[in-house]
Protein backbone atom coordinates (compact mmCIF):
# COMPACT_ATOMS: atom_id res chain seq x y z
CA UNK A 1 0.00 0.00 0.00
CA UNK A 2 1.52 3.26 -1.00
CA UNK A 3 1.12 6.36 1.13
CA UNK A 4 -0.68 9.08 -0.36
CA UNK A 5 -1.64 13.11 1.31
CA UNK A 6 -5.19 11.34 2.89
CA UNK A 7 -2.86 9.79 5.15
CA UNK A 8 -0.53 13.02 6.12
CA UNK A 9 -3.80 14.69 6.74
CA UNK A 10 -5.07 11.86 8.86
CA UNK A 11 -2.07 11.68 11.33
CA UNK A 12 -1.86 15.63 11.51
CA UNK A 13 -5.49 15.69 12.12
CA UNK A 14 -4.27 13.68 14.96
CA UNK A 15 -2.10 15.62 16.29
CA UNK A 16 -4.16 18.80 15.99
CA UNK A 17 -6.59 16.91 18.19
CA UNK A 18 -4.18 15.88 21.05
CA UNK A 19 -2.91 19.83 20.89
CA UNK A 20 -6.46 21.09 21.32
CA UNK A 21 -7.20 19.27 24.52
CA UNK A 22 -3.36 20.02 25.89
CA UNK A 23 -4.58 23.43 25.29
CA UNK A 24 -7.90 23.34 27.36
CA UNK A 25 -6.97 20.82 29.55
CA UNK A 26 -3.76 21.96 31.21
CA UNK A 27 -3.54 23.56 34.23
CA UNK A 28 0.19 25.18 33.61
CA UNK A 29 0.86 27.67 30.86
CA UNK A 30 4.16 26.41 29.28
CA UNK A 31 2.02 23.43 28.84
CA UNK A 32 -0.74 25.03 27.52
CA UNK A 33 2.20 26.49 24.79
CA UNK A 34 3.50 23.16 23.79
CA UNK A 35 -0.30 22.29 23.34
CA UNK A 36 -0.27 25.25 20.59
CA UNK A 37 3.12 24.24 19.64
CA UNK A 38 1.78 20.72 18.48
CA UNK A 39 -1.00 22.26 16.60
CA UNK A 40 1.62 24.03 14.98
CA UNK A 41 3.32 21.24 14.13
CA UNK A 42 0.26 19.55 12.22
CA UNK A 43 0.09 22.49 10.25
CA UNK A 44 2.96 22.66 9.01
CA UNK A 45 3.03 18.60 8.49
CA UNK A 46 0.15 19.65 6.04
CA UNK A 47 2.27 22.14 4.11
CA UNK A 48 5.11 19.57 3.38
CA UNK A 49 2.68 17.03 2.29
CA UNK A 50 1.00 19.20 0.00
CA UNK A 51 3.74 20.76 -1.26
CA UNK A 52 5.80 17.66 -2.22
CA UNK A 53 3.28 18.25 -5.48
CA UNK A 54 4.86 21.32 -6.04
CA UNK A 55 8.08 20.92 -7.30
CA UNK A 56 9.18 24.16 -9.25
CA UNK A 57 7.99 26.84 -6.91
CA UNK A 58 8.48 24.99 -3.79
CA UNK A 59 5.16 27.18 -2.23
CA UNK A 60 4.56 24.33 0.49
CA UNK A 61 8.39 23.81 1.78
CA UNK A 62 9.17 27.67 1.72
CA UNK A 63 5.87 28.28 3.89
CA UNK A 64 6.52 25.56 6.19
CA UNK A 65 10.03 26.99 6.78
CA UNK A 66 8.15 30.63 7.37
CA UNK A 67 5.61 29.04 10.08
CA UNK A 68 9.04 27.29 11.64
CA UNK A 69 10.69 30.97 12.13
CA UNK A 70 7.01 32.07 13.27
CA UNK A 71 6.51 29.48 15.92
CA UNK A 72 10.30 29.95 16.81
CA UNK A 73 9.11 33.94 17.73
CA UNK A 74 6.16 33.64 19.40
CA UNK A 75 7.66 30.83 21.71
CA UNK A 76 10.23 33.06 22.55
CA UNK A 77 7.86 36.33 23.28
CA UNK A 78 5.28 33.82 25.07
CA UNK A 79 7.97 32.31 27.73
CA UNK A 80 9.37 36.00 28.53
CA UNK A 81 5.43 37.02 29.04
CA UNK A 82 5.29 33.47 31.68
CA UNK A 83 8.46 34.31 33.42
CA UNK A 84 6.79 37.98 33.77
CA UNK A 85 3.61 37.14 35.22
CA UNK A 86 5.44 34.23 37.76
CA UNK A 87 7.18 36.95 39.21
CA UNK A 88 4.13 39.32 39.53
CA UNK A 89 1.86 36.06 40.87
CA UNK A 90 3.57 33.80 41.87
CA UNK A 91 1.87 31.14 39.74
CA UNK A 92 1.59 30.22 35.81
CA UNK A 93 -1.95 28.64 36.14
CA UNK A 94 -4.30 30.21 33.33
CA UNK A 95 -7.20 29.73 35.44
CA UNK A 96 -5.91 31.53 38.65
CA UNK A 97 -4.81 34.78 37.06
CA UNK A 98 -7.28 37.08 36.62
CA UNK A 99 -6.20 40.73 37.01
CA UNK A 100 -4.73 42.80 34.04
CA UNK A 101 -3.56 45.96 35.84
CA UNK A 102 -0.97 45.49 38.89
CA UNK B 1 9.62 -0.14 3.40
CA UNK B 2 8.54 3.41 3.17
CA UNK B 3 5.25 2.49 4.48
CA UNK B 4 6.78 0.55 7.33
CA UNK B 5 8.32 3.72 8.38
CA UNK B 6 5.62 5.84 7.62
CA UNK B 7 3.58 4.15 9.82
CA UNK B 8 5.89 3.85 12.82
CA UNK B 9 6.48 7.52 12.39
CA UNK B 10 3.08 8.32 12.79
CA UNK B 11 2.11 5.95 15.49
CA UNK B 12 5.26 7.26 17.83
CA UNK B 13 3.49 11.02 16.59
CA UNK B 14 0.36 10.53 17.65
CA UNK B 15 2.05 8.07 21.02
CA UNK B 16 4.20 10.68 22.17
CA UNK B 17 1.75 12.97 21.66
CA UNK B 18 -0.93 11.42 23.92
CA UNK B 19 1.50 10.59 26.29
CA UNK B 20 2.27 14.46 26.46
CA UNK B 21 -1.45 14.84 26.86
CA UNK B 22 -1.98 12.42 29.66
CA UNK B 23 1.15 12.23 32.12
CA UNK B 24 1.48 13.95 35.37
CA UNK B 25 4.99 14.32 34.95
CA UNK B 26 5.72 17.96 33.36
CA UNK B 27 9.39 17.12 32.90
CA UNK B 28 8.65 14.14 31.50
CA UNK B 29 5.79 15.38 29.27
CA UNK B 30 8.59 17.96 27.96
CA UNK B 31 11.12 15.33 27.10
CA UNK B 32 8.00 13.24 25.20
CA UNK B 33 7.26 16.55 23.00
CA UNK B 34 11.00 16.19 21.92
CA UNK B 35 10.51 12.75 20.56
CA UNK B 36 7.09 13.83 18.75
CA UNK B 37 9.23 16.34 17.33
CA UNK B 38 11.69 13.74 16.05
CA UNK B 39 9.46 11.61 14.77
CA UNK B 40 7.43 14.77 13.10
CA UNK B 41 11.25 15.77 11.43
CA UNK B 42 10.84 11.76 10.23
CA UNK B 43 7.72 12.13 8.55
CA UNK B 44 8.75 15.32 6.94
CA UNK B 45 12.08 13.54 5.32
CA UNK B 46 9.11 10.65 3.90
CA UNK B 47 7.30 13.50 2.18
CA UNK B 48 10.92 14.55 0.87
CA UNK B 49 11.42 17.90 2.47
CA UNK B 50 14.43 17.41 4.20
CA UNK B 51 15.82 20.99 4.69
CA UNK B 52 12.35 21.49 6.68
CA UNK B 53 13.36 18.47 8.87
CA UNK B 54 16.59 19.82 9.41
CA UNK B 55 15.46 23.14 10.30
CA UNK B 56 12.66 21.17 12.39
CA UNK B 57 15.51 19.66 14.56
CA UNK B 58 17.86 22.83 15.02
CA UNK B 59 14.89 25.42 15.39
CA UNK B 60 12.25 23.14 17.75
CA UNK B 61 14.28 20.69 19.34
CA UNK B 62 17.74 23.29 19.57
CA UNK B 63 15.39 26.32 20.42
CA UNK B 64 12.39 25.98 21.76
CA UNK B 65 12.52 23.20 23.74
CA UNK B 66 15.54 23.90 25.44
CA UNK B 67 13.66 27.73 25.88
CA UNK B 68 10.54 25.42 27.20
CA UNK B 69 12.87 23.57 29.61
CA UNK B 70 14.65 26.88 30.74
CA UNK B 71 11.20 28.54 31.64
CA UNK B 72 10.15 25.39 33.75
CA UNK B 73 13.04 25.58 35.92
CA UNK B 74 12.71 29.43 36.50
CA UNK B 75 9.01 29.51 36.83
CA UNK B 76 9.58 27.68 40.68
CA UNK B 77 9.62 24.69 41.83
CA UNK B 78 6.26 25.12 43.77
CA UNK B 79 4.33 24.22 40.80
CA UNK B 80 6.32 21.53 39.40
CA UNK B 81 5.14 19.81 43.02
CA UNK B 82 1.59 21.38 42.98
CA UNK B 83 1.00 19.66 39.16
CA UNK B 84 2.55 16.07 40.75
CA UNK B 85 0.12 16.32 43.51
CA UNK B 86 -3.12 16.88 41.42
CA UNK B 87 -4.76 13.79 40.54
CA UNK B 88 -4.03 14.52 36.71
CA UNK B 89 -5.45 11.54 35.02
CA UNK B 90 -6.81 11.53 31.12
CA UNK B 91 -10.27 10.79 32.12
CA UNK B 92 -12.12 13.32 34.77
CA UNK B 93 -15.08 15.18 35.02
CA UNK B 94 -13.39 18.74 34.84
CA UNK B 95 -11.62 17.35 31.55
CA UNK B 96 -14.91 16.14 30.19
CA UNK B 97 -15.37 19.68 27.31
CA UNK B 98 -11.84 19.08 26.64
CA UNK B 99 -11.62 15.86 25.68
CA UNK B 100 -15.56 16.16 24.19
CA UNK B 101 -14.10 19.15 21.80
CA UNK B 102 -10.55 17.49 20.99
CA UNK B 103 -12.94 14.22 19.51
CA UNK B 104 -15.43 16.75 17.87
CA UNK B 105 -12.71 18.33 16.11
CA UNK B 106 -10.83 15.27 15.20
CA UNK B 107 -14.35 13.48 13.69
CA UNK B 108 -15.12 16.97 11.86
CA UNK B 109 -11.62 16.91 10.49
CA UNK B 110 -10.87 13.27 9.50
CA UNK B 111 -14.68 13.27 7.40
CA UNK B 112 -13.25 16.46 5.77
CA UNK B 113 -10.44 15.03 4.78
CA UNK B 114 -12.11 11.66 3.34
CA UNK B 115 -14.28 13.27 1.58
CA UNK B 116 -12.55 15.90 0.17
CA UNK B 117 -10.15 12.73 -1.67
CA UNK B 118 -7.57 15.27 -1.81
CA UNK B 119 -5.49 12.37 -3.69
CA UNK B 120 -7.47 12.37 -6.85
CA UNK B 121 -8.58 16.35 -7.51
CA UNK B 122 -7.73 19.49 -8.32
CA UNK B 123 -4.20 20.95 -8.87
CA UNK B 124 -2.70 17.57 -7.35
CA UNK B 125 -3.64 16.01 -10.70
CA UNK B 126 -2.72 18.75 -12.64
CA UNK B 127 0.79 18.46 -10.81
CA UNK B 128 0.79 14.83 -11.57
CA UNK B 129 0.01 15.22 -15.16
CA UNK B 130 2.85 18.07 -15.66
CA UNK B 131 5.26 16.05 -13.57
CA UNK B 132 5.48 18.75 -11.01
CA UNK B 133 5.57 16.09 -7.95
CA UNK B 134 8.80 15.56 -6.34
CA UNK B 135 10.39 12.05 -6.63
CA UNK B 136 13.21 10.95 -4.24
CA UNK B 137 15.91 11.49 -6.66
CA UNK B 138 15.72 15.24 -7.06
CA UNK B 139 17.16 17.32 -5.12
CA UNK B 140 15.11 19.81 -3.20
CA UNK B 141 17.40 22.21 -1.35
CA UNK B 142 18.64 23.79 -4.38
CA UNK B 143 15.59 25.26 -6.16
CA UNK B 144 14.30 25.98 -2.61
CA UNK B 145 17.46 28.51 -2.01
CA UNK B 146 16.49 30.22 -5.46
CA UNK B 147 12.93 30.48 -4.72
CA UNK B 148 13.22 31.79 -1.42
CA UNK B 149 15.76 34.40 -2.58
CA UNK B 150 13.54 34.93 -5.82
CA UNK B 151 9.85 34.37 -5.52
CA UNK B 152 9.61 35.01 -1.54
CA UNK B 153 12.03 37.43 -1.09
CA UNK B 154 9.33 39.90 0.65
CA UNK B 155 7.63 37.48 3.20
CA UNK B 156 11.69 36.81 3.79
CA UNK B 157 12.06 39.63 4.75
CA UNK B 158 9.18 40.09 6.60
CA UNK B 159 9.87 37.40 8.50
CA UNK B 160 13.36 39.02 9.66
CA UNK B 161 12.08 42.17 10.71
CA UNK B 162 9.62 40.10 12.79
CA UNK B 163 12.21 38.15 14.17
CA UNK B 164 14.18 41.18 15.08
CA UNK B 165 10.81 42.76 16.84
CA UNK B 166 10.14 39.29 18.96
CA UNK B 167 14.23 39.50 19.65
CA UNK B 168 13.93 42.93 21.24
CA UNK B 169 10.31 42.64 22.41
CA UNK B 170 11.23 39.61 24.40
CA UNK B 171 14.62 40.75 25.72
CA UNK B 172 12.54 44.02 26.85
CA UNK B 173 9.86 41.78 28.76
CA UNK B 174 12.69 39.84 30.70
CA UNK B 175 14.20 42.55 31.73
CA UNK B 176 14.71 43.31 35.91
CA UNK B 177 11.81 45.52 36.71
CA UNK B 178 13.77 48.27 38.69
CA UNK B 179 16.17 49.61 35.27
CA UNK B 180 12.89 50.23 33.61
Amino acid sequence: MIITLTHYLLVSAGLFSIGIYIVLSKQNSIQVLIGVEMMLNAAILNLVAFGKFDKVNNAGQTFALFAIVLAAASTAVALAIVLNVYRRHQTIDPGKINQLKD
Amino acid sequence: MVTIMFYLMAVIALGSALYVAGSSNLVRSVFMFFITLFALAGLYVLSLADFVAVTQVVVYVGGILVLILFAFMLSGRENLEGAKQEQNRLLSVSKLPAILLAVAFFIVLTNIFLKARPDDGGWIRQAIAEQNVMTPKNISINSLGVNLMTNYLLPFEAISILLLMALVGSAHLSRKEDTA
